[in-house]
């Protein structure tokens, strides 16, 4: 038994959208409508199969006993002189339902149990989970050889065990999505209002499981047939009923007189198993939506971007980036323009803040300084200038020689952004020794040197420890040594302080204005928060929807926005960011790093 | 990680109690025909009631499972109702026959379909599409099918390996090699199907996680990126699917073992199920359970010397 995993089909965070706008995109991809079209041929003909098969399941003719495709019979006769047409109709009945009965069981069994283990979680939860990884692992196919003894010939009961077999995969993926929306706000809400357990379930719960229940069963249906024919073909079948597995059989049997039964049976599998596997494939892209996009091969600079080789308007500026535009392919082939002509410049040694909301476009510009834009976006205009040098002529190869030695890194959510299985010193020292040809011991005398000016209490033992063994805090001082470990230039930081503590943002700040203040770097940082931009930046950029709205000296901006959405953003940020306190000293860097662990 | 181990070892050890218990249960339930089946419609009551005597079928369940368990701890797992061979030998002359077609399948499987899958994530475009439609074709088909499809074509029509039988390795090795291709084959076909695309997918989604955008960013070549830490961090996701595969495969061999005539496991369990030899059925269950649970250990060993929060649970 293929007891593939089933998990990988859905992921829970997609599930809410709206069904309507799912079954719109289901019917725009061909693939799946005709998937669905030949299924149902396939289930309509079994349906039908009185009328539409020539002759009847057991009609048997002595003289065209494996008999090759002819007039009478138009795919030949089997090893007992029926006509293969007709028996493979006939045997779409049995094959069909035999094998849906397994879908029902396992849902039926399989959701309602992992609706009341998530939603209620408790006694029942640990149970069925033990249950569920009992039954998977059990050899299936074996189990059901095995049952052969107690049950005989029944086709239909041994169906029904294997779908006991397959229902810890629903109750898996019930059980999991109930969790992710258990303690969602609106199914909190409809709880505090005073909404019965039955009634959420039924009407929140069930509207967010139903799509990946309906993909599961669709690649559960397949795997059963399969099964059921398996089954069947070493003869543990009902004989009298035909079944494609049975046919199978038939052909094996008479593998050197009519190798011809061989295939009609198998590619009628194939074909039905083929489209439930497309329609659930097709369900499980409508569900995903715009994010399953038509991925072209690696292109990240636009042709077009790379001809446009304009001088830079001012060559001494460290970096400058002019009439940039970034777009992302869509799935019909258009492009979603995100940033448009977007320019600025940087001087050594000066901080730019790039504030706006977020979907602004301020994360995508500053990821295509770096040529490190997620998959499918691309620069589709301008460019970028690195002391003079455009980055948009660079190769792949050029632009990694950039990256780290020139232009250093800061994420945004530090836990994120190490490597869980490498240790945090192993982390740092690759770089040095790959990019900066350092050797092991001196880069990790480095490295120890760079955690430690980074403000980390007790360097050797973050070196040695797991990123999951750290603070947030103390991770970002890490991806902070990171990114200057190969000694940029210039440093981009994308929201260094979102995901931290208030406290510990303004010590990282203050790190980042230190390490600014120490190297002369030039620092492009990205942030919606106008007290970050207050606190550190000597000049601010404001963008909104792909574009740069206003740009000047933060003092100027500050006093006399001249963009209606600037001063919407001031006075919407200025009340709660994090200002400097100035009266009382901070307490010295050594003992809060230490805290922080 | 010596915890760990331990740890993961005893809830081994539990299931497979779990397993022969509740198979146990299942199996000799039915304990009265038993003795009637294997005597035949004629014998009389008292032939059956000392036949059941002779079995040890006329003691409760429990105490029955108790010896049955106490012999297979040492080894003994009785002897065949039908043939009086012991199961134990039966099964050692057997599982030769399946673990040399599964082994070798999932190993060609795992270098195929970590291959194709890590090309198909990383190059995209049409390289990626064509692995998509191969896996679906390969799914959709059943894999003893294919096998009946070889047969058909290479052993039957070109000749070029026997269509059945089994040579042990240590007879000889040309002989085994040609004798487990065709059956190795089919199971290839359909196991790299499935791991290729979830590899794919697995490694798809490492790719776009933040850490590989910052070792990018920190100036790694690519190949390192991918190779070093890319493939490292899908290998959890690989593995998994590839025990599963292997579990599958230990399954279908039943079937793929009738299309070569194999003398296997699963030709072994069809015998003593068609006749109703439970000693033979519930040794073969115990060693397939024992098998997969051997397995599942050492896919949370290797997840765990990956992974080191895997270590934690």
């Amino acid at each position: 038994m293929s007891t593939v995993d089933l998990e990988a089909v859905t992921t829970p965070a997609v599930a809410t959208r709206q069904g309507r706008a799912v079954l719109r995109r289901f019917l725009r991809n061909p693939l799946a409508v005709i998937a669905s079209l030949v299924f149902l041929a396939i289930v309509l003909s079994a349906v039908f199969a009185l009328w539409l098969a020539p002759y009847g399941a057991n009609f048997t003719k002595l003289a065209l006993v494996t008999a090759p495709p002819g007039e009478e019979f138009l795919l030949g006769g089997d090893g007992a002189g029926r006509d293969v047409l007709s028996r493979l109709i006939y045997a779409g009945q049995l094959t069909l339902a035999g094998s849906f009965l397994t879908v029902l069981v396992a849902a039926g069994l399989g959701v309602s149990t992992g609706l009341i283990a998530g939603y209620f979680g408790g006694w029942f939860d640990r149970f069925g989970g033990w249950m569920a990884n009992f039954l998977i692992v059990l050899p299936g196919t074996i189990v059901l050889v095995a049952m052969f003894t107690l049950i005989g010939p029944n086709i239909i009961i041994t169906m029904v065990v294997l779908g006991v077999l397959i229902a810890p995969n629903f109750f898996r993926l019930v059980r999991n999505l109930v969790i992710s929306v258990r303690n969602e706000l609106y199914v909190d809400a409809a709880r505090v209002s005073g909404l019965s357990d039955g009634r959420i379930i039924s009407r929140h719960i069930l509207s967010v499981v139903r799509a990946p229940i309906i993909i599961m069963a669709a690649s559960v249906w397949g795997i059963a047939i399969v099964v059921q024919a398996g089954l069947e073909f070493i003869g543990l079948g009902d004989p009298t009923t035909p079944t494609w597995g049975s046919m199978l059989l038939d052909a094996y049997n008479n593998i050197y007189i009519g190798r011809h039964l061989l295939l009609p049976p198998g590619l009628m599998i194939g074909l039905t198993v083929g489209a439930l596997i497309l329609i659930g494939n097709g369900l499980r892209d409508a569900l995903n939506g715009e994010e399953a996009i038509m991925v072209a091969p690696r292109q990240r600079v636009k042709d077009t971007a790379r001809a446009a080789v304009a001088v830079p308007s001012v060559p001494e500026a460290l970096l400058e980036v002019h009439g940039l535009s970034v777009g992302y392919a869509g799935r019909d082939g258009s492009t979603k323009t995100v940033v448009r002509s977007v320019g600025f410049t940087i001087a050594r040694g000066e901080i730019l803040g790039l504030v706006g909301e977020s979907g602004s476009g301020k994360t995508q510009t500053a990821l295509s300084v770096l040529r490190l834009l997620p998959e499918g976006g691309m620069v589709t205009g301008g460019g970028i200038w690195l002391e003079g040098q455009n980055l948009a002529g660079f190769s792949d190869a050029q632009m990694q020689a950039i990256r780290g030695r020139r232009i250093g890194y800061i994420p945004q959510e530090p836990m994120s952004n190490l490597d869980p299985l490498f240790r945090v010193g192993s982390q740092l020292c690759e770089p040095l020794q790959v990019v900066g040809g350092l050797s092991r011991q001196e880069a990790r005398d480095k490295a120890l040197a760079l955690l430690e000016r980074v403000g980390i209490a007790d360097p050797h033992r973050v070196f040695m420890s797991y990123p999951h063994q750290i603070s947030g805090g103390m991770a970002q001082r890490v991806l902070i040594a990171g990114a200057l470990s190969c000694d940029p230039d210039l440093l981009i930081a994308d929201e260094p302080t979102t995901a931290l503590d208030v406290t510990v943002q303004a010590e990282i700040l203050d790190l980042i204005r230190d390490l600014q203040a120490e190297r002369n770097l030039g620092v492009l940082m990205v942030t919606h928060n106008f007290g970050v931009v207050a606190d550190l930046c000597d000049r601010v950029a404001v963008m909104r929807g792909g574009e740069i709205v206003e740009l000047g000296p933060v003092n100027d901006i500050f006093a006399r926005p001249q963009h209606d959405y600037t001063r919407t953003l001031l006075a919407s940020t200025l009340e709660d960011a994090p200002v400097r306190p100035p009266l009382v000293p901070r307490p010295p860097r050594q003992q809060s790093a230490g805290a922080e662990a | 990680m010596t915890g760990y181990v331990i740890q993961r070892f005893a809830s081994a050890m539990l299931l497979l109690l779990t397993i022969t218990a509740v198979a146990y249960g299942l199996i000799y339930s039915g304990g009265a025909e038993v003795s009637r089946s294997i005597l035949g419609e004629l014998a009389t009551d008292e032939q059956v009631a000392a036949k059941n005597v002779e079995l040890g079928l006329d003691q409760p369940l429990p105490i029955q499972y108790g010896n049955w368990l106490a012999n297979a701890v040492r080894g003994d797992l009785g002897r065949s109702w039908f043939s009086a061979e012991r199961v134990s030998d039966a099964i050692a002359s057997r599982l030769g026959v399946t673990l040399s077609i599964v082994s070798v399948a999932i190993l060609i499987c795992t270098v195929i379909s970590v291959a194709l899958g890590a090309f198909a994530a990383v190059r995209r475009g049409w390289w990626d599409r064509a692995v998509q439609i191969v896996s679906v074709i390969g799914e959709a088909l059943p894999n003893f099918w294919v096998g009946l499809l070889l047969v058909a074509t290479f052993a039957i029509s070109l000749r070029l390996f026997p269509a059945t039988g089994f040579v042990p390795l240590n007879r000889s090795p040309l002989g085994w090699l040609s004798s487990i291709t065709l059956p190795v084959t089919a199971l290839v076909i359909g196991g790299v199907a499935s791991a290729a695309a979830q590899v794919r997918g697995a490694l798809i989604d490492v790719l776009s996680r933040d850490y590989i955008r910052t070792l990018r960013a920190r100036g790694l070549p690519e190949n390192r990126v991918i190779l070093r830490h890319a493939l490292r961090n899908a290998a959890p996701a690989a593995i998994t699917v590839l025990s599963l595969q292997f579990i599958g495969m230990i399954g279908g061999a039943v079937m793929i073992e009738k299309v070569f005539a194999l003398p296997g496991m699963g030709t072994l369990a069809i015998d003593a199920t068609v006749r109703g030899d439970i000693p033979v059925i519930m040794g073969v269950l115990i060693t397939m359970a024992l098998i997969v649970v051997v397995v599942n250990l050492f896919v949370d060993l290797a997840n765990a010397w990956i992974n080191p929060k895997a270590r934690l649970a």
